[in-house]
């Protein structure tokens, strides 16, 4: 993977102390990190940025992560990016409209880094 | 006094009263009815009080001393007694539609004609002398007051008495004879007599202050002077021969009066509306009595001792006293008592004499005879107001008579006595017909037959003898010298007084011939029935219709057309269409009726024609079957049983239906505790799980990076404690609100200086304020009262409000104030803050658990959520109160009180 194709991850929660690991962690995997601390700042991210991945909060100050991902998904040449829930809503509920607005994947709180990392590698192996 | 201003206040007395009674109609008409007071029926019992009570009783205390009072005993042993006796005749004479006493018993007794006519007679015959006292009470009372002389009236013509007792007969004709159904209630009458019953207790009182108090010096001095009259020790004592019999069947006379006097019979069970208004009355009428008494003993001496001998009737001691004393309008509002007492006796007795003289005796004369049946066939409402109205007059004529002929000559209360004594006949063949099945007609008979002729011989016979309408021979040797039957020692009985002698000898034969014919002689079918339905009442009064056994073939062209005739098309309508209404079963195709509807239609016509009339108009519609005794228990039997299921069905349906309502209701209760649980739980560990992210998330990168930068380690190891130290909070804040929450917190209670706890917990919080810049005032009042409280738990509240007006204040230029004093018993204490404000809509929810979490718009970044619900438990366990004050924009404040006085559960 050369530096000029890295690809863009978007980190976003609330919690900084979520949000300080999770940097380290994709920035220490290669990737190109940016974090958005709310709904708001996460879907201006997402019309600048552009990136391949989002790693999604749910429950936000602002805006929750369900309606950054319909903001996702409503957007023209961003049908690769990778959208993953990670939240503290664990319910069988709250899992299926994760799905339903359109993640690719719902990994609930507390998970491992190790878990997170595989996963974004092998959604983003093509 | 000038006489026509006497005869003016008289009439115009009768057109208020007949005013009154109009307006009270309106207003019920208009749905504001006064007779649904239990007072106003309790005040129109008091019609039991006349002329006689008015100038009786004092006449009998000047003359005889405290004898005058059995008559007020009797109906005060009784009244508690009418929650046994009278509801039970209400309720069967609501049942049945029956209207006065005379039906009553005719009823009682299978309908039978013959003993409602005869009790009919007796009572009319009985009830004469009465009014006639009536009469001459207004008379005396009259003459009295306009200082006429006796002696020198022309019969008749002449006679203002005469004039009075028509002009009566004419105002109780407009007023009591404007419908023809007479169980629809007199409403205006009662309330009428109502305001009579109220006037002549207030005039009667206000006569015996002034006699009392204006005459002579307060009770002490009237007994005083009284003690010097010659009969003084006579009058205050029970004669020793015959004193205890005269009282025991002067008690017992009017205890029977009270209940069976027709004017009683009338207001207390005619117009009775509701038998609750029983439970007021039972008391109230005592009271009235007992009122209307007090002053009967002074009046009475006081005339004793102020005429002597002057040959002043001691029954007008009332109102000579005052004329005496030259208080004419003192005498003439006296006189007006005197007159109401009178009137309403005179009116509502009238008014039900008429009724029974139409129904039964006029009525099944009529509608007995085949000729006259048919060829007034269609005028049946005309002829029953018109024999109404007649036997008004009658009855008037006849008491006007009586107290010209026997009456004048005889003290009032010894002439109404005699009445007493006629409706005590009714009393076996009443009492034993409401709780004796076995009492017949034959037996009913024998005894009121009997008992009415020995009434007659022993009383009426001697007082006619008295004006010398007889020889003196018949009481002296008995007639034709037969000594066993003289009339005041018959049989040789002597050592009582003639009431008792009468009273004795009638009711002996009474009782005794109405029990021994009773078990002797047979009852008919018809009869049998009355007698289950009348004694067990309460049990049939619900399914009245299908408890009278009829059998036989009716048809309903037949029956409507019969009611027609006597209620009119109108009312007839409104009757059947109340049939229907109760039994809404359709109408039999041929036209055949209903068993039930027959026994309807008969109950309907009882209350216009009597009983016994309505049963021989309806047997003359219909083709009848006879049926037998057993017949009648039978389905008596059957019909009772099928209610008893019924009600024990209804019984145990509601004992269920109550059951499953509370089992919904806890189920219910769970559900929702469980609810309450389920969503703490989920919010509880959905807080645990940030901090556990952020902990794992950052050991795992440690631990899979030892290459690290030193700084960078540092600063992921201090996140770690940090996020543990949220998870130790949240987990201590849970199981502190839980303790709160079970009540298994107990307050560490000691006295408490507020100042100190706010010192304390400001320097807790110095260093965070220190870095945020923040400018922190102070400003607790000094002495301020110590309060008895849990120290730790108070400084928490105020280490939670502070911190959170830290987090919350202007990011730049914080400004905290907290500030305590005394007010008003209480001591507050206020945190606050130029942060952004709470919106009101949260005000309350914001001391909810996990208020933020579920509302994720205001979440904060730390925090358990858990912090303002502890603060609100703590200052609630102290009987405090904590809220918050604030708007968007203007910051906000949070204050709670604690009460000086704080009585908390101590520490164990």
């Amino acid at each position: 993977m050369s530096t000029k194709e890295k690809l863009k991850v978007l980190v976003v929660d609330d919690e900084p102390s979520i949000l300080m690991p999770l940097e380290f962690l994709m920035r220490k995997n290669g990737y190109q990190v940016y974090i958005a601390r709310n709904g708001t700042e996460a879907m201006e991210s997402v019309d600048k940025e552009r990136p391949d991945v989002v790693l999604l909060d749910i429950m936000m100050p602002d805006v929750d992560g369900y309606e950054v991902c319909r903001h996702i998904r409503g957007q023209e040449n961003m049908d690769g990016a990778k959208v993953i829930f990670m939240s503290a809503k664990t319910k069988d509920a709250d899992i299926k409209k994760g799905y339903d607005v359109g993640a690719d994947l719902y990994i609930p709180k507390p998970f491992s880094t190790r878990f997170l990392i595989e996963k974004i590698k092998e959604l983003t192996k093509s | 006094m000038n006489y026509w201003l006497v005869i003016g206040a008289s009439f115009f007395y009768l057109a208020l009263l007949f005013g009154l009674a109009s307006w009270a109609e309106r207003r019920s008409a208009a749905g504001r009815s006064f007779v649904g007071n239990p007072y106003i029926y309790a005040l129109s019992i008091a019609v039991y009080c006349t002329a006689w009570t008015y100038y009786g009783s004092v006449g009998r205390a000047a003359t005889t001393g405290l004898g005058y009072l059995a008559i007020y005993i009797g109906p005060t042993l009784m009244a508690p007694l009418w929650w046994v006796v009278l509801r039970k005749i209400i309720r069967i004479c609501r049942v049945q539609r029956i209207t006065t006493i005379a039906d009553f018993i005719s009823s009682r007794y299978g309908k039978n004609v013959t003993l409602g006519s005869i009790a009919t007679i007796v009572c009319v015959l009985g009830i004469i002398p009465y009014i006639s006292i009536q009469l001459k009470a207004i008379a005396s009372s009259l003459d009295i007051l306009t200082g006429a002389n006796e002696v020198g009236r022309s019969p008749m013509f002449g006679d203002t008495s005469f004039f009075i007792s028509l002009g009566l007969g004419l105002f109780t004709i407009v007023y009591g004879t404007r419908h023809v159904e007479a169980t629809e209630r007199h409403e205006g009458m009662v309330t009428a007599i109502a305001f009579e019953s109220l006037f002549k207790l207030v005039i009667f009182i206000v006569a015996g202050v002034f006699v009392t108090y204006g005459v002579f010096n307060g009770f002490g001095d009237i007994m005083q002077q009284a003690t010097q009259l010659p009969d003084f020790e006579r009058m205050m004592t029970f004669d020793s021969d015959n004193g205890f019999s005269q009282w025991f069947w002067m008690v017992v006379l009017s205890m029977l009066a009270i209940l069976f006097l027709p004017r009683q019979f009338q207001v207390a069970v005619v117009e009775n509306v509701d038998e609750q208004h029983l439970n007021k009355a039972m008391w109230l009428f005592p009271l009235y009595l007992f009122a209307i008494n007090i002053f009967v003993l002074p009046i009475a001496f006081g005339g004793d001792i102020l005429f002597g001998n002057a040959g002043i009737d001691a029954d007008m001691f009332v109102l000579a006293i005052p004329l005496n004393e030259g208080q004419s309008i003192l005498a003439l509002l006296i006189y007006l008592g005197g007159y109401s007492a009178a009137t309403s006796m005179v009116i509502v007795a009238t008014i039900a004499l008429s009724v029974m003289i139409s129904n039964n005796l006029v009525m099944p004369l009529l509608v007995g005879i085949p000729a006259i049946k048919n060829r007034y066939q269609n005028q049946f409402t005309k002829l029953l107001l018109f024999s109404r109205r007649l036997g008004i007059l009658v009855i008037l004529l006849l008491a006007y008579l009586y107290y010209k002929g026997v009456a004048e000559h005889y003290s009032l209360v010894e002439v109404g006595l005699v009445s007493f004594a006629a409706v005590a006949q009714f009393a076996p063949a009443i009492i034993g017909g409401i709780f004796w099945k076995e009492g017949t007609k034959n037996g009913a008979l024998a005894g009121i037959v009997v008992g009415a002729a020995v009434w007659f011989y022993t009383l009426v016979v001697p007082s006619m003898v008295g004006v010398g309408m007889l020889p003196d021979a018949i009481l002296e040797h008995g007639p034709l010298g037969i000594a066993l039957l003289k009339p005041f020692e018959l049989f040789g009985l002597q050592g009582m007084d003639y009431i008792s002698h009468a009273m004795f000898w009638s009711m002996f034969l009474n009782v005794g011939l109405y029990i021994g014919v009773s078990l002797l002689s047979r009852q008919t079918s018809q009869e049998r029935n009355q007698a289950e339905v009348f004694v067990d009442i309460f049990r049939y009064s619900t399914v009245f219709e299908s408890s009278i056994v009829w059998k036989g073939t009716a048809y309903i062209p037949d029956i409507k057309s019969l009611l027609v005739n006597f209620l009119g098309e109108k009312k007839a309508e409104v009757a059947l269409k109340a049939y229907k209404r109760k039994y809404p079963e359709p109408e039999d195709e041929t036209g055949k009726a209903d068993p039930k509807l027959v026994t309807y239609a008969e109950k309907v016509l009882s209350g216009v024609i009597g009983s016994s009339s309505a049963r021989i108009m309806v047997a003359s519609v219909v083709k009848e079957e006879k049926i037998s005794i057993d017949e009648v228990l039978n389905i008596l039997k059957e019909s009772q049983q099928l209610i008893s299921i019924n009600n024990e069905l209804r019984r145990k349906s509601l004992e269920l239906r109550r059951a499953t309502e509370q089992l919904r209701s806890a189920n219910e209760r769970l559900r929702h505790l469980d609810e309450l649980k389920d969503e703490f739980l989920s919010t509880v560990t959905h807080e645990l799980r940030t901090p556990l992210t952020s902990i794992r998330a950052l050991s795992e990168i440690l631990y899979d990076n030892p290459e690290m930068e030193r700084a960078d380690q540092e600063h992921f190891l201090q996140t770690i404690v940090k996020e543990s130290e949220r998870l130790t909070r949240l987990i201590t804040h849970v199981l502190d609100l839980e303790r709160f929450e079970s009540g298994k917190q107990k307050l560490n209670l000691g006295p408490v200086q507020i100042e100190e706890v706010v010192r304390e917990s400001v320097e807790v919080l110095g260093q965070l304020v220190q870095e945020k810049n923040i400018d922190l005032v102070v400003d607790v009042q000094h002495n301020l009262p110590v309060i008895s409280g849990d120290k730790d738990r108070l400084m928490q509240v105020l280490v939670n409000l502070v911190s959170n007006a830290v987090k919350f204040c202007n990011p730049k230029q914080g400004r905290i104030i907290v500030s305590g004093y005394y007010i008003d018993g209480d001591i507050k204490v206020n945190v606050v803050d130029n942060g952004k404000g709470i919106d009101p809509e949260f005000h309350k929810q914001i001391f909810d658990k996990f208020y933020q979490a579920q509302n994720q718009n205001i979440r904060k970044p730390e925090g358990s959520g858990l912090g303002l619900a502890i603060c609100k438990k703590i200052i609630e366990s102290h009987q405090g109160r904590i809220w918050v004050e604030s708007e968007p924009g203007k910051g906000s404040r949070f204050s709670f009180v604690l009460p000086v006085r704080v009585n908390v559960p101590a520490n164990v």
